[in-house]
């Protein structure tokens, strides 16, 4: 057990805690009968793939990826006059993110219209009533 | 100019969007010309890309000249596979628009701009999928359709739209989810994201390529993927999607979306994994395409319990997914398999739009939903009622229709690859077709006088047979898409053999990268 902690999880820690998170996640998407605990559900779910990206780009010890005037000073700059990527921070999972951070926006905002609809129409949130009423509306026709 | 082709398939429904925004809010007659003039320049520009790939072979793109190394920067790649991809889903994509001129909110005229403009960034999303060359941009562009999409289905009156939206988004934002994870593993094990660098990358590098991580990856994106295009057990929220949506947007979104999904499938088994890596390191293709067998069944099964016109076709969309995804996992040395999934995304596209235009037009003009509605349709409407029956030929695979020569490639990939159960498959879905559309037909020709769409006058049956009958096609403007899609439909099935053999130069251009690793 020990070992399995030592080789598995403590190298790997961000993988399982974002699994975990996403699990959490996609529990709540498919067992609350709220829509709106589904939407808070949802939202955990893509918040942990923003965990794994920005996880991604870390590096210990590196510095953020900005390379101004003082380069040499803050000792990114090698021997040789180039920049040393190992002190640096990899930027691109993290603006990947931003983008994702904005469709996950997109997508809650359009999910929050759609309950406010489906409230005006069927004066609930529970998914199993507004089924019930949508099964009633079907047997009228 | 011609340089910028590939940019500007996107940019004309994009600004057109935009303009829209800005002017079609105070006068509505602004819309309709935008959105026509926007898709008819993309058509052009998708025409010029084909026949610049067919002249000159790939096209790259680099948007705003970033060609910076390890593909940051937007790539867009048009080869033989996407390109006349292209081309359909801009005929497709004006089909629609001229369908929905009158009633494009359907109840409410007030949403004109606003379902146009979605309609236009729906297009952009398509586009984008279709071109792209970098696998996080596929990301953005699946969740630009689909935020789209869940606008087209909602804007309708009716109450149930908007639980089907709902649903669709929980799946969609699911799937599209699993597919983010899946690129974030190819950029964690490959540190690029860039398509064709990712290829280069597993071709050179066979021990990385059987790894864990990129394993674990390609099912995450598979997973992702078969959740938008409505793969068998992932397909529960098509069939209400698209049925309670209004049909001007179930004439765009169910000939397309689910399409597009399986030109992505395709591309990132083609060109980011590679054939001979999937054959090679890839244990379960059998599996998958007894997946897609399970998935031709159930779909054709679902056909024949549904009353209504539109959950039919949806359930019939639901098949059609299943035949493609088993075209392009049979694995046949010649690639026979994969080229007629290619080829049925064109024409699974032109013939879905044939029938959801027929079925909007029925619904809209005939007042008919369920399949017994349709009675005296054909004295009713002939023309209308004709394309409907080409498109209905078509799903069933009567030559010359396209639908027949799609399912000879498939047919003829599957005996290549001695998978005589998807043969089975697939010959027992035309039949179960045929028995759905020979029952539309004979309703709609040999049933009764057509039942006005208020009452149900038909208890005294003598009276109606006396009645002249009122010869009422739909208007024009819903009467000729219907009409082009069906010519469409019979036009693509005779030049069959010119696309497929371009196909096929794109299968085995990228074929043979592989092979030498560069």
């Amino acid at each position: 057990m020990e070992a399995f902690f030592k080789e598995a999880v403590v190298p790997h820690f961000n993988f399982w805690i974002y699994v975990i998170i996403m699990m959490i996640g996609l529990w709540s998407v498919i067992a609350k009968n709220n829509l709106i605990k589904k939407l808070i559900g949802l939202s955990i779910f893509q918040t942990a793939i923003l965990l794994l990206y920005v996880s991604l780009g870390v590096k210990e010890g590196a510095s953020i990826p900005i390379i101004d005037h003082h380069a040499a000073e803050r000792s990114l700059v090698g021997d040789a006059g180039a920049i040393n990527p190992d002190l640096i921070a990899n930027p691109v999972p993290h603006v990947l993110m931003l983008t994702a951070i904005v469709v996950g926006v997109a997508t809650l905002g359009v999910a929050l219209a759609l309950c406010q609809m489906i409230y005006k129409d069927f004066g609930t949130l529970e998914e199993d009533e507004v089924l019930q009423k949508i099964k009633a509306l079907h047997d009228d026709v | 100019m011609s340089d910028h082709l590939p940019v500007l398939v996107l940019l004309a429904p994009l600004f057109g969007a935009i303009a829209i925004g800005l002017f079609g809010m105070r006068d509505h007659r602004v819309c309709l010309p935008v959105v026509l003039s926007a898709l008819v320049l993309s058509l052009c520009c998708a025409i010029g890309i084909v026949l610049k790939v067919h002249a000159g072979g790939t096209l790259d793109y680099f948007v705003a000249g970033w060609k910076a190394p390890r593909g940051i920067g937007i790539v867009l790649r048009a080869d033989a596979i996407n390109s006349p991809i292209l081309v359909v889903i801009a005929i497709v994509a004006i089909l629609a628009a001229v369908f929905t001129v009158r009633h494009a909110g359907e109840r409410d005229t007030e949403k004109t701009p606003h379902f146009y403009i979605l309609f236009l960034l729906l297009c952009v999303g398509l586009f984008g999928i279709t071109i792209t060359g970098d696998a996080f941009n596929v990301f953005v562009l699946i969740e630009v359709t689909a935020l789209t999409s869940y606008g087209l289905i909602a804007i309708g009156g009716s109450k149930r739209c908007k639980v089907a939206a709902f649903h669709y988004l929980i799946m969609g934002t699911v799937g599209a989810s699993f597919y983010l994870i899946g690129v974030g593993y190819l950029y964690l094990k490959l540190g690029s994201l860039n398509m064709q660098d990712i290829h280069t990358i597993l071709a050179s590098n066979e021990s990385l390529a059987d790894s864990r991580a990129i394993r674990t990856a390609f099912v995450f994106i598979l997973v992702g993927i078969w959740t938008k295009m409505a793969f068998f057990p992932l397909h529960g929220w098509l069939p209400n999607a698209y049925s309670y949506s209004p049909s001007g947007s179930a004439a765009i979104l169910a000939p397309l979306v689910t399409k597009v999904s399986v030109y992505v499938m395709v591309r990132m088994m083609v060109s980011v994994f590679g054939l001979d890596h999937l054959e090679a390191n890839v244990e379960w293709g059998h599996f998958v395409v007894w997946l897609a067998i399970i998935a031709i069944a159930a779909g054709s099964t679902m056909a024949l319990a549904q009353r209504e016109i539109k959950k039919m076709l949806c359930c019939l969309i639901i098949a059609e997914v299943g035949y493609m995804v088993g075209g392009a996992w049979l694995g046949d040395p010649q690639r026979w398999g994969l080229t007629g999934t290619v080829y049925h995304i064109l024409a699974d596209a032109l013939m879905t739009s044939c029938l959801f235009l027929a079925a909007g037009a029925f619904a809209k003009w005939h007042g008919a939903a369920k399949l017994e509605d349709l009675s005296g349709l054909f004295r009713k409407m002939p023309l209308a009622a004709t394309g409907f029956v080409v498109g209905g030929l078509a799903i069933i695979g009567v030559p010359p229709t396209c639908g027949f020569y799609s399912k000879f490639y498939l047919i003829r990939g599957a005996i290549e690859a001695g998978h005589w159960v998807y043969v089975a498959a697939l010959l027992a879905s035309s039949l179960v077709n045929a028995v759905l559309f020979f029952r539309i037909f004979e309703i709609a020709y040999f049933g009764k006088n057509p039942v006005e769409s208020h009452g149900h006058g038909d208890d005294h049956g003598h009276d109606h047979e006396s009645e002249p009958v009122v010869r009422r096609e739909p208007p024009l403007h819903a009467l000729i898409p219907l009409l082009a899609a069906a010519a469409l439909v019979i036009l693509l099935g005779l030049c069959n053999g010119t696309v497929v053999e371009f196909i096929r130069t794109g299968l085995i251009e990228t074929a043979t990268v592989v092979s030498t690793g560069r």
